[in-house]
């Protein structure tokens, strides 16, 4: 019998070896990197020091010396940069909240009728969705500023909605509450009828667990909620007051005015974003499968309970990740405020101040931290309510 | 005795069937479907005459001035007035059929890729997709070979648009494979990097991106190294879309079950002939319709050159507005601008679709 002791192999190259090449690799990577860093570094030293820029977060304490068109908190010309970056911050995320808010109303409303029985309602869906997120939301940020709000009259033809809203080149104004000697009052009724309405509803759920009717609780919670701080506020008088805007002169006076910049930002990201959102909440409602429908109604559970109770649960499960990435987005697509000059972080501060002072990087470093943490932040919080909604399986 | 005869079956219900079963079917099947039915047809009521009105029925076509038109509909002569510069921005006016003659290259090079019996087509693509790019630039360019040079600065309009569009989706799809590859790797070193840079670029706006490429680039080069406006836009582009097309490769990296790398592996295959032999194509089928959705959002993309200065689609559009030989004429500009777009990524998204039917093997579930 032969043996079958092999040929000694010659050794192979220590080139070959896995390990080897791995670290090869990745210290070639790292040194690559390190590399262009040092080398981005040093030219952006020597171009400083030859444009006599002096680098450093100090001209934050500089005065601004400029106007802006809407700021949340008090501001005047000499205030500081540090505080106008702290209103950019604040103008964008007012754009945000306003437009996430909207767009989801607006997108869950066209995502359900997408999947209406109703054909005409259908057809009318589809077409919104195909126009809408086809168009560049640039391109529809320009049309509502450019096309539609400029053209408007000014303050003296105003389009007036019922003597309480206006309409015109200016804005869009419309009446302030402020606080009046009924307030606390009123809020402090509220807040016990909260209170009352809370614990009804917690009753409402103990006997449904045991008689399976829950009775009058329900009803009774939210008539409660509804009848003390009006009954409160017609007792002792109305918690606000009214400041409705008056055309004085040759502009109005009074009420809130909503900056036309900011009403072409909202309505743009608005309809832009609920296209996206109507499709994630279609395609979420028809994940769930037909056989859940089906089993909750031979339960015995009605069309409403079935939607409320068995699909929305699941269908949420589906909808929630790609909707925090439509919320992400239209945060950053609000940077696209520069191109109106509406005055958000990114036309406020990487824009008037970067060209006032001339701190590229310090500016584009602040600005870009921002959107960072705010994207970093939000993909936390959606990660831990998805593990806590998460299928839990055998 | 008498053969029992079948009476002939009644017609289905009137109701039931045909149109009108149609009608109460989709449109009033209960009350409340009733309501809403009439309330959509009020909606539409509202918006489609006025808007056919003012497109088309009332609209403007013939004259070559503002005082042509009535001003009772659209004025379309100002669209038709400014055409070429739409399309091709300063582009000189003697030198626009190298323009048309890129974008027919363009057409009659790929047309023998979308035939279904053209031989070695894998050969042929490739090589177009070499030879293409530097023949459009010599195209476009000039500058050597007898052609006059055309600054960049010069460009613009739909062409612009479309050039930074096709650069960008050429340019991002290699890249964007490489980190999600990059992303998945045993490599520890290698992973953190393509995760710091895909999470960077996916975390900032373009804007901001495209405003770094204007004020922080020049001091990131050294010292008299000027890049070109719109490469410089070009670069931003490609890194910025390159992190949205990992993420959507690195998913169908991911949904590959672990058998098929394990396979390969035991085929004797490396790294590189695994991914590429493989993986890859597996995966990439999965993703068409993630990468599609990717390059349409590039091409919207396209329109925030606006905002460093090149003059695009959109902006020969909104400078043309500006003009006071046609003061008022935004919406119809704009009207026209989104109704290309549209056309554009509509274009991409139903492609996507048919790809998707064509390479369906059938291994879905």
């Amino acid at each position: 019998m032969r043996s079958s002791v092999p040929e000694p192999q010659p050794k192979p190259s220590w080139l070959t070896d896995p390990q080897v090449r791995a670290w090869l690799f990745q210290v070639l990577a790292v040194i690559f990197v390190v590399a262009c860093g040092w080398f981005l570094f040093h030219n952006t030293q020597t171009n400083l020091a030859h444009r006599g820029i002096l680098s450093g977060f100090g001209f934050l304490d500089n005065s601004a010396g400029f106007g802006i068109s809407q700021h949340l908190i008090d501001y005047r010309e000499s205030d500081s940069y540090a505080r106008v970056f702290v209103i950019g911050v604040l103008n964008t995320l007012l754009v945000s909240l306003i437009g996430i808010a909207l767009a989801t109303v607006l997108g869950f409303v066209v995502g359900m009728a997408r999947l209406s029985p109703n054909w005409l309602l259908r057809q009318i869906a589809t077409v919104y969705i195909e126009v809408f997120r086809n168009i560049p939301p640039l391109l529809q940020i320009f049309f509502w500023y450019f096309a539609i709000l400029q053209p408007l009259p000014g303050p003296k033809q105003s389009l007036a909605l019922g003597e309480l809203f206006f309409v015109n080149n200016r804005g869009l104004y419309m009446p302030a509450p402020s606080l009046s000697e009924g307030f606390m009052p009123v809020l402090v009724a509220f807040l016990l009828a909260l209170v009352a309405c809370i614990v009804c509803w917690r009753r409402a759920s103990v006997q449904q667990e045991l008689s399976g009717d829950s009775g009058w609780w329900r009803p009774l919670g939210v008539g409660l909620l509804l009848a003390v701080p009006l009954l409160t506020a017609w007792a002792l008088g109305s918690p606000f007051t009214w400041s409705v805007p008056t055309l004085s002169g040759f502009n109005f006076r009074g009420g809130w005015v909503v900056i036309p910049e900011l009403v072409a930002l909202t309505l743009a990201l608005t309809i832009y974003t609920a296209a996206f959102i109507a499709e994630t909440v279609r395609s979420g409602i028809q994940s769930v499968s037909h056989g859940q429908t089906e089993a909750a109604r031979s339960l015995g559970l009605r069309p409403q309970q079935t939607l409320r109770l068995v699909i929305i649960p699941q269908a949420l499960r589906v909808i929630i990740p790609p909707l925090t990435s439509q919320y992400l987005n239209l945060t950053k697509n609000s940077s696209l405020a520069a191109g109106i000059g509406y005055p958000d972080m990114v036309s406020l501060f990487a824009g008037t101040v970067l060209n006032q002072t001339g701190q590229a990087i310090e500016t584009m470093a602040i600005t870009m931290s921002v959107y960072l943490a705010i994207s970093i932040s939000i993909s936390l919080l959606m990660n831990l309510y998805n593990k806590r909604i998460a299928l839990v399986e055998r | 005795m008498d053969k029992h005869v079948f009476r002939p079956s009644l017609p289905p219900p009137a109701l039931e069937v045909g149109v009108l079963g149609w009608l109460r079917g989709n449109l009033f099947s209960s009350v409340g479907n009733t309501l809403l039915t009439l309330l959509a047809g009020y909606l539409l009521w509202l918006i489609v005459p006025p808007l056919l009105d003012w497109t088309l029925l009332q609209a403007d076509f013939s004259g070559s001035q503002r005082s042509d038109c009535s001003g009772e509909g659209a004025c379309w002569v100002f669209v038709r007035e400014r055409f070429t510069q739409f399309m091709y921005g300063f582009y000189p006016a003697e030198l626009r059929w190298r323009v048309n003659l890129t974008v027919w290259l363009a057409v009659i090079g790929a047309a023998p890729l979308f035939m279904p019996l053209m031989p070695r087509k894998p050969i042929y693509g490739l090589g177009f997709l070499l030879a293409y790019p530097l023949l459009a630039f010599w195209l476009l360019h000039g500058g050597f070979f007898s052609l006059v040079t055309v600054e960049t600065s010069q460009w613009g309009g739909l062409m612009l648009t479309v050039v930074i569009a096709a650069v960008g989706i050429a340019g991002a799809l290699p890249l964007g494979i490489l980190l999600a590859l990059g992303r998945r790797s045993d490599l520890p070193a290698i992973r953190v990097l393509c995760v710091t840079f895909i999470e960077f670029w996916r975390g900032v706006p373009l804007i901001t991106v495209l405003f770094m490429s204007s004020v922080m680039l020049p001091l990131f080069l050294p010292e008299g190294m000027n890049l070109d406006k719109l490469l410089r836009a070009l670069v931003m582009v490609i890194f910025f879309e390159a992190a949205y097309v990992a993420e959507v490769v690195r998913g169908g990296l991911q949904a590959i079950p672990k058998g098929q790398y394990e396979a390969a592996a035991a085929m004797g295959l490396g790294y590189w002939r695994s991914m590429g032999l493989v993986i890859l194509p597996q995966a990439l089928k999965l993703v068409i319709p993630g990468i599609v959705n990717t390059f349409i959002a590039l091409f919207k993309d396209t329109s925030l050159v606006i905002i460093i200065g090149l003059f695009d689609f959109l902006n020969s559009i909104k400078r043309a507005t500006n003009d006071p030989a046609w003061l008022g004429m935004s919406t119809e500009g704009y009207v026209f601008a989104a109704l290309v777009y549209w056309l554009f990524c509509f274009a991409m998204s139903r492609y996507s679709l048919r790809l998707e039917r064509q390479l369906d093997t059938g291994h879905k579930h």
